[in-house]
Parts: structure tokens; C-alpha cells; sequence
């Protein structure tokens, strides 16, 4: 096989990301007997490194003031210098994988795959990734060429976090050679999300509209059911980005993250960033017109309708009770 | 400001059941609506409002068939000056880097000062903005919500990060940005629009015109290839509710007040 395998590790606050632990599952899916090695690159990540150095061969650190926030620019300068050429490095496939990852490749001039969710396995330099397109609609079989390393960014979630800690590595302290990090793009600040009129993230029974409610005028109707069950309106990202909804309804990977008891999904696809916002293995009841939507691979009960139609008559059943 | 916006045919989710065919070589393509990429129709607005403050032009390209050139059309009669197609047999099968190394070569026949992609396209690889940006040596910014001109060497540009929360960067030009959805609202593009630009000429640019050698694209130049399209083995899925509309309500209202969706 190429060269090692490196992770890159995602933190918050000295927390390291759940993807973490899932990228020793999905590097042990790449070859079982790799020696699996993780990167920590930030300012003052000490902490991080002690929490998952057991289940690393090595931690591979780059400690510098400079990188107080993760400027994927400048990380990828110090990435360039430190890392083997034939290494391959698995990145969580999040706003910061998909900022870094697919520049990296071109600058270490090897293969990049992204939003891997499976590995099948290495035979000489070809490694069999699965992968979806059309949010999900369909899964394709993917060969990468790793003879000159690879860049492969891994869907959150897609692997079990990998908890046996018994790698028990080493840190290394690669600080030193991380060279210039100067970059043409410099950070200047986070601006929080906006705090709207309902908390969805408190609510135990949530009635969702995706694409599928066509037209503004329609949302009228998710109000309806919600009234009648006493429900609040959620959302996916296309009826936010039309501005049907204000951004703090949205569920998902950049919207909100919920728990309820009972999610209706009414006309949305079933993308993972949306479903990365659904926590806490609530009931789903999926209702979609589009049998093969994806979404009704996770929910528990699915009703093939159209929307427009089924929802007024559930409301005025509900009503009627 | 000279602003060139990459855009990619693409059938449209919104408009199709998109299945594998039967043989798994591909997905259904009979009877398919195409559009252009719903992320590079936001990176196309967000250039045409720039250009209407601060002046320049707005130059779009696709990589694609002949077919391609339907969606370059649409994206000028949106209000685009220019239009691009590249397009060679030798360019079927290329990989993500493949078609960033041919948008390069585009680039680099003109003169930017800020290159706009989409955040992610069909197969939802959101790769080819940062590969561009690589091969041309600029920075770049990814998933971007936001743009604010500050002067002709830089600007300021809102990311899109976890949680609806927004990272605001200053970045040098020229640049590379990808396009979240969201940042505009896209105008609507009537029949007339499409009218006025029907018989525009939009030049084709193949691997010699572009003076990319053509076995470094293409199925050639690819280090990750597509084997098949397939429909995974995944648990049981959901328990479909069958019988007439009043039959499914009525079960589907015993499930929701045992689960306590119902108060
Ligand atoms: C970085 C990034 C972050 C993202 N974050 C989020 C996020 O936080 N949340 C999120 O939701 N998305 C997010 N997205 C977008 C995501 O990839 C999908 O594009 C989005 O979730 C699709 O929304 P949808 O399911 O409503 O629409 P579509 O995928 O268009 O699905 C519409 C569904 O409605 C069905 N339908 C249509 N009409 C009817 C009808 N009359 N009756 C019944 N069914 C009907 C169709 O069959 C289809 O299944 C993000 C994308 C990126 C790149
Ligand atoms: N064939 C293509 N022609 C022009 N631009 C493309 C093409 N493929 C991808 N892009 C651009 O790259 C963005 C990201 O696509 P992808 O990396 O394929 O997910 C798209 O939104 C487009 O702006």
C-alpha cells in the first residue's frame, strides 16, 4: 500500500469533533492493519491532542498564534510542508474540509475524492470509494488512483466513531515546520446566526416543508397542520434561500439542529446536510410524491402523496377529532 | 471589475426522479429536464449586481456537450455579457481536476479580477472552485453568503460555516469564490430576455484552442473514476402507508398520537 494515512481532526473549543473518532473507522475500512496518524493544527491545542492521541499511532501537531482561527488558506501552506507527498489524508467533508481539501490535492498533485461514505477496500493503488449524487438519489462506485497520495473528504456520520483507543500514539510537535503561512485571505471575525420569533430546537413535534411545497402561498397549509397538532413549521434550505422562512426555521448542517419527538418531512428530498440536523432518532414521517425520494430510506413511516393535497386532508381530519 | 462565473448543465432534481438505468451505467437520462446548476445561477446574480455598482463585465463558461451552450444562453439573457463554451470529445470522463484544469485554461486567456464557481454541483463534490484556485495561485473563499467591495485590491466576503453562522474574511484580488445558495434572489429570466440573446455567437474553445494537451483531461487525465451507479442495500427503510387518502390519514393519526405527535 502508499504511504501512511493521515486524519485531520476538527475541533470546538478544545473539543474534538465527533468526526474524529469515524475517521479511525474509515481509515481501518481503507486497510485494516494501517498505521493511522492524526493532525492537529490550531493554536493552543495541547488538550486536543491528549484527547485522541490513544486512538492515533501518532498526533501530528502544529501549534502557532497564527492559527487561533482555522484559516483553511493558511493551513493549507502548512499542510503542503509537513505532509508526506503519497499520504493519504482524510478531512471531514464540513465547511472546513470543503474550504481546504480540494486546493490541498492540487498542491500536493494528488488524487482528491469528496464526500466519500464508504470504502471498499485497496487493491494495489486503486482505492473503491462509494459515493452519492442528486443529494442522495442514487450511489455510485468511484476508483481513485493513490500511487501519488490522496485527499479524500469523508461524510459526517457516515462511519461509526471508532472507540477502542488502542492505538496509543505518540504527539509530534511539527510546529517548526510549517513555514510561511502567509495567505491572501485573512479572518476577520464570526458573526453569529440570527436568533428568530420560535426555537425549533425546543420543540417536540415539528411539521417540515421542503421544495416540494412550491410555492409561498402553499406554506398556508403546513400553518394549518401545525395548528391542528400543535406543532411548529420547520424547514429545509430552499424555502429559507427563497425567503419564505426566516434562517432560523431551517434544519440542518447550516441551519438549526433538532430533537423533536416526531418530524413530519413533507416534500423534502432527504439530503444529508439537512438530515445532519436531525438529531435524538425522532419518528419520521416522511410524505414525498417521489417514491424513490430518498428520505424515505430513513423515516419510519412514508405516505407517497402530494403534498398540497394529503396535508389539507390530515388537518381537517385532525380538526375533526 | 472583470468577473468570469463558471456554470454546469446539469438535470434538474427539482424537475426529475433521478434513477440509476438498467444496467447501472448511468442514470436514467431518457425524458430529463436540464437546467443550469441551481449554486452557479446564485454566483451569476451575485456578478451582474457587482457589475451594476462598481461597472465591468460578466463572462460566463461551461465545460459540457454541445447541449452546454443552451445554459450559457440563459445565464446571458439573465444579463451576462459574454459567453464561453469549451468543448472537445477529449474532455468526456474528466475528473474534478480535469475540469478545473480546462476552466484554468480559460482564465487565463482573459483578464479577471474575481472568478465566481458554485459551492457544489450535481454529484455534490464542491471541489472544482478550490482546484481552480490552486492551479491559478489565488486565494479563495468557499460557500460564500456575502460580498462587499472594499477597494480594486480586495474585498470583504461572508462564508457560510456550521449552525447558520457566518465567518467574515477579507480576501486579496484576483480571487477564487464558490457561491452558496441564498446570498441573492436570482431574477427571473423571461422569454424575452432568452429572445434577445438567441442569436448571439458564443465561441467554442477546444483542447488545442485552450493549448491543453488532451490525454491530461478527459477519461485520459482522470485519477478518480465513476465504475457505476447503484442502488444501495440499506436497512428496511419506511413503512409505507398504502389504501385510500382517508385510510392513510386515519392510520397515520393512530401513529402520530401513540408517538405523542398529536396533543
Ligand atoms: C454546505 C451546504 C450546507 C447545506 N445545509 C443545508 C441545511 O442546513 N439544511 C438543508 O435542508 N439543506 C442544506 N443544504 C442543501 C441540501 O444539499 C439540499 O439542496 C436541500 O436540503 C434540498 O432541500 P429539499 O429536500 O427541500 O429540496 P429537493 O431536494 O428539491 O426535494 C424536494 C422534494 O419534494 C418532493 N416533492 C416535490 N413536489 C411535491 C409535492 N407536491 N408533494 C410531495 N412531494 C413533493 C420531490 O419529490 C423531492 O423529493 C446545504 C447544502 C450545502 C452545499
Ligand atoms: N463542467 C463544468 N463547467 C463549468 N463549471 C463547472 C463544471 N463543473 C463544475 N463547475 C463549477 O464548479 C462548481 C462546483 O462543482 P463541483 O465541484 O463539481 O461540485 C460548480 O458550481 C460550477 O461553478
Amino acid at each position: 500500500m502508499a504511504g501512511q494515512i493521515f486524519a485531520y481532526i476538527r475541533f470546538k473549543d478544545g473539543v474534538p469533533d465527533d468526526s474524529a473518532l469515524e475517521l479511525v473507522a474509515a481509515a481501518k475500512k481503507i486497510a485494516a492493519d494501517a498505521s493511522v496518524s492524526a493532525l492537529v493544527v490550531g493554536s493552543g491545542v495541547d488538550a486536543v491532542c491528549n484527547e485522541v492521541v490513544s486512538s492515533y499511532q501518532e498526533v501530528w501537531k502544529i501549534d502557532s498564534d497564527a492559527l487561533a482561527y482555522p484559516n483553511a488558506e493558511m493551513i493549507r501552506k502548512a499542510l503542503i510542508n509537513i505532509l508526506p507527498k503519497d499520504c493519504i489524508l482524510l478531512v471531514p467533508h464540513d465547511t472546513f474540509g470543503m474550504d481546504l481539501a480540494p486546493g490541498l490535492s492540487i498542491k500536493m498533485d494528488s488524487a482528491f475524492v469528496a464526500d466519500a461514505v464508504d470504502f471498499e477496500g485497496l487493491e494495489g493503488d486503486t482505492l473503491k470509494v462509494i459515493r452519492q449524487e442528486y443529494g442522495g438519489a442514487v450511489t455510485t462506485h468511484v476508483n481513485c488512483d493513490i500511487s501519488a497520495g490522496a485527499v479524500i473528504n469523508v461524510r459526517p456520520g457516515s462511519f461509526p466513531a471508532d472507540e477502542s483507543k488502542a492505538a496509543g500514539g505518540a504527539v509530534v510537535d511539527k510546529s517548526g515546520e510549517a513555514g510561511d503561512m502567509a495567505a491572501g485571505r485573512r479572518y476577520l471575525e464570526t458573526v453569529a446566526a440570527e436568533v428568530g420569533d420560535v426555537d425549533i430546537t425546543k420543540e417536540d413535534v415539528l411539521v417540515s416543508i421542503g421544495r416540494g411545497i412550491e410555492d409561498e402561498d402553499n406554506i398556508e397549509i403546513a400553518d394549518d397542520l401545525a395548528e391542528a397538532m400543535g406543532a411548529v413549521v420547520s424547514c429545509s434550505r430552499p424555502i429559507v434561500d427563497a425567503k419564505w422562512l426566516e434562517k432560523s426555521r431551517q434544519v440542518g448542517t447550516s441551519g438549526q439542529t433538532v430533537k423533536p419527538k416526531v418530524y413530519l418531512a413533507c416534500g423534502i428530498s432527504g439530503s444529508f446536510q439537512h438530515l445532519g440536523g436531525l438529531k435524538g432518532n425522532p419518528f419520521v414521517v416522511a410524505i414525498n410524491k417521489n417514491p424513490k425520494a430518498p428520505i424515505f430510506q430513513i423515516a419510519d413511516v412514508g405516505i407517497e402523496a402530494d403534498i398540497l393535497d394529503f396535508l389539507p386532508e390530515l388537518t381537517d381530519a385532525i380538526s375533526e377529532q | 471589475m472583470e468577473i468570469l462565473v463558471c456554470v454546469k448543465r446539469v438535470p434538474d432534481t427539482a424537475e426529475n426522479e433521478i434513477e440509476v438505468n438498467s444496467d447501472g451505467t448511468d442514470i436514467e437520462r431518457d425524458d430529463l429536464v436540464y437546467s443550469v446548476n441551481e449554486w452557479d445561477n446564485y454566483a451569476v446574480e451575485e456578478a451582474i449586481q457587482i457589475k451594476d455598482n462598481v461597472g465591468g463585465s460578466v463572462t460566463v463558461v461551461s465545460v459540457g456537450d454541445e447541449e452546454s451552450e443552451e445554459v450559457v444562453r440563459r445565464e446571458m439573457a439573465m444579463g451576462a455579457d459574454n459567453g464561453i463554451l469549451l468543448s472537445d470529445d477529449a474532455f468526456e470522463g474528466s475528473d474534478g481536476k480535469g475540469v478545473a484544469s480546462l476552466l484554468k485554461a480559460a482564465v487565463e486567456k482573459g483578464k479577471y479580477d474575481l472568478i465566481l464557481t458554485g459551492a457544489q454541483a450535481d454529484d455534490g463534490a464542491a471541489q472544482v472552485g478550490g482546484m481552480l484556485a490552486a492551479m491559478l495561485d489565488l486565494p479563495y473563499a468557499s460557500l460564500v453568503n456575502k460580498i462587499e467591495m472594499i477597494d480594486d485590491q480586495k474585498i470583504k466576503v461572508g462564508r457560510e460555516i456550521e449552525g447558520g453562522n457566518q465567518e467574515m474574511n477579507e480576501i486579496d484580488l484576483p480571487c477564487v469564490l464558490s457561491i452558496q445558495t441564498g446570498i441573492n434572489e436570482p431574477r427571473y429570466v423571461g422569454i424575452r430576455g432568452i429572445r434577445k440573446v438567441a442569436s448571439v455567437e458564443i465561441p467554442v474553445h477546444g483542447a488545442g484552442d485552450l493549448g491543453v494537451a488532451a490525454d491530461s483531461v478527459g477519461d485520459a487525465g482522470a485519477k478518480v473514476k465513476r465504475l457505476d451507479y447503484f442502488m444501495p442495500e440499506l436497512g428496511e427503510g419506511a413503512e409505507m402507508l398504502e389504501g385510500s387518502t382517508e385510510e392513510i390519514v386515519e392510520k397515520l393519526i393512530e401513529l402520530l398520537k401513540a408517538k405523542g405527535g398529536l396533543k
